[in-house]
């Protein structure tokens, strides 16, 4: 195998790292009437560390991810934010979706904008606000764009609007839901590299849903398999191939079939 | 200018057959040439610099707006509780149903009987058949609202009434407006036979008085008016919609 290529099968209670984003503990979920969904599932995630969720569609990762997020609550375990247990989400998280799901009655830069004014976000003033909303729109490359509408923009662009929507929230760790999986292939691997530049000039851990391998291996520090039913964390990569990766194609390759065998092997 | 073009070659065909077939009549009925487009312009043209049109014309216009205004009052509360409710919802879907299929003017003898001669009737008219398409697009907008605008707002920790005023009533609001413009196409026809019934002023009172008076050039005149104010109506409605979503 590999040197580059670290493989660790998840154990359960495994160390806490110090400097952790986000920690779950034994997490289970269960829909009333449609069964358990996932059960057993113990994740921790760095901090500015990326991390891809990969599985099949239906393994229940979207809705892990949205436990994770505080958006729904564990039937067990617990889910702790920056150490402090997380009952609503993080004013420091920020979510992306597999639609821009752009509000089409405010501008580009009202849609980057949107809700840091809430009443439980943290207090800012307005000039902050308004420098956070530019600096975001700057770094995902609309900028001159500010007052158009979302029916003006391109889907490219328009997923664009939403990462910058995210960063805008300055999030310590930032959950990406299929996020480029309704976009053209060009567009898509554009966005990919986006979102690496970004997320490291914003210091920001991701957790990146995706049922695309190659762009797990492509974005991701750390490759995380869901499977099985009720789903369950499979196996798990560090990706050590150096950045940009498409330089590397013999390392891709590689841990691309040792993923798709660890697949084989997960479905029944 | 293409643009225009077709439209007007349209507009000009249709004047032309107008023509021929007043024409045609004239041979056989003589006071068909009080329905000629000459005749029409010609009374057309002194109703509009007359004031005696224009009062009727502002009585039509503000029963449109109450009608439609006691239309917005009820439909838009009851499509939201329809939208978010499904048990309001199921229970009372084959109710708007059945009563959005009854013409709004079968009322009319009953609405006379009740609210007496005079405007309450013609608002009932107007407001019963305006109210379904916006309820029935208010609980659409709801029940379309994008799951992942209000996933946004919790993941924001946003406040109920956060989330009311700055995603739920805006995002439906292209819904209302559709809604809107239905309304007003259909308020606009019932308005004029509604208001052939008990009232003394108004666009339909208008053609059933041109009619008595024999004066059938006026009666065309009137109808030009109201074609031409409901389209100005409708593509006020539409470009309102329009500018909303800023497409």
């Amino acid at each position: 195998m590999n040197a580059a290529l670290a493989e660790a099968v998840i154990a359960g209670g495994r160390p806490v790292a110090a400097e952790a984003v986000l920690d779950a503990r034994g997490l289970s979920f269960a829909h009333a009437g449609a069964g358990t969904v996932f059960d057993g599932i113990s994740l921790s995630i760095r901090r500015r560390e990326i991390v891809a969720l990969l599985g099949s569609s239906g393994c229940g990762k979207s809705t892990l991810l949205r436990v994770l997020a505080g958006l729904e609550t564990p039937a067990t375990g617990e889910v702790r934010f920056l150490g402090q247990p997380q009952a609503e989400p993080h004013p420091r998280s920020a979510l992306v979706f597999q639609q821009p799901s752009l509000l089409p009655w405010l501008k580009l830069a009202d849609n980057v904008g949107f809700g840091l004014d809430f009443a439980h976000q943290p207090r800012a003033g307005k000039a902050a606000l308004a420098a956070r909303v530019a600096a975001a729109i700057e770094a995902v490359g609309l900028a001159g764009r500010e007052g158009a509408y979302p029916a003006q923009l391109s889907g490219g662009m328009a997923q664009r609007a939403a990462l910058g929507r995210a960063l805008a929230r300055e999030p310590e760790l930032l959950f990406a839901d299929e996020p480029f999986s309704a976009l053209d292939a060009i567009t898509r691997a554009e966005m990919q590299a986006l979102l690496v530049d970004v997320v490291h000039r914003w210091h920001s851990a991701v957790l990146l849903v995706t049922h695309d391998i190659d762009e797990a291996i492509l974005v991701a520090d750390r490759i995380v398999l869901m499977g099985g039913r009720p789903g369950h964390l499979v196996q798990e990569w560090s990706v050590d191939i150096p950045r940009d990766r498409e330089d590397h194609p013999d390392a891709v390759a590689e841990l691309r079939l040792a993923i798709l065998a660890a697949l084989r092997h997960a479905s029944p | 200018m293409t643009g225009l073009l077709f439209p007007l070659a349209g507009l000009l065909a249709a004047a032309l057959l107008w023509a021929a077939g007043a024409g045609w009549m004239e041979s056989t009925t003589p006071v068909a040439s009080a329905f000629a487009p000459m005749a029409t312009a010609e009374a057309l043209q002194a109703l509009l610099l007359g004031s005696d049109l224009w009062a009727h014309v502002a009585f039509s216009l503000q029963r449109v707006a109450v009608g439609l205004a006691i239309a917005l009052a009820l439909g838009i509360p009851l499509g939201v509780l329809t939208g978010l409710s499904p048990l309001f919802s199921t229970a009372t879907t084959p109710l708007f149903q059945f009563a959005r299929m009854i013409s709004p003017l079968s009322w009319m003898p009953i609405a006379v009987m009740v609210l007496g001669v005079g405007d309450a009737p013609v608002y009932f008219l107007l407001a019963f058949a305006a109210v379904w398409p916006i309820l029935l697009n208010t609980a659409a907008g709801v029940s379309q609202l994008d799951a992942n605008w209000l996933l946004l707002a919790r993941s924001l920790s946003a406040t109920r009434i956060e989330t009311l005023l700055s995603v739920v009533l805006p995002g439906i609001t292209a819904h209302i407006l559709t809604g809107v413009r239905l309304a007003i196409g259909i308020i606009w026809i019932v308005l004029v036979p509604a208001e052939m019934l008990g009232v003394s002023e108004g666009l339909g009172y208008f053609i059933l008085d041109a009619r008595d008076r024999l004066a059938y050039s006026d009666l065309m005149a009137a109808i030009l008016v109201i074609g031409f104010l409901g389209y100005l109506l409708d593509h006020a409605a539409r470009s309102l919609h329009r500018r909303w979503l800023h497409a």
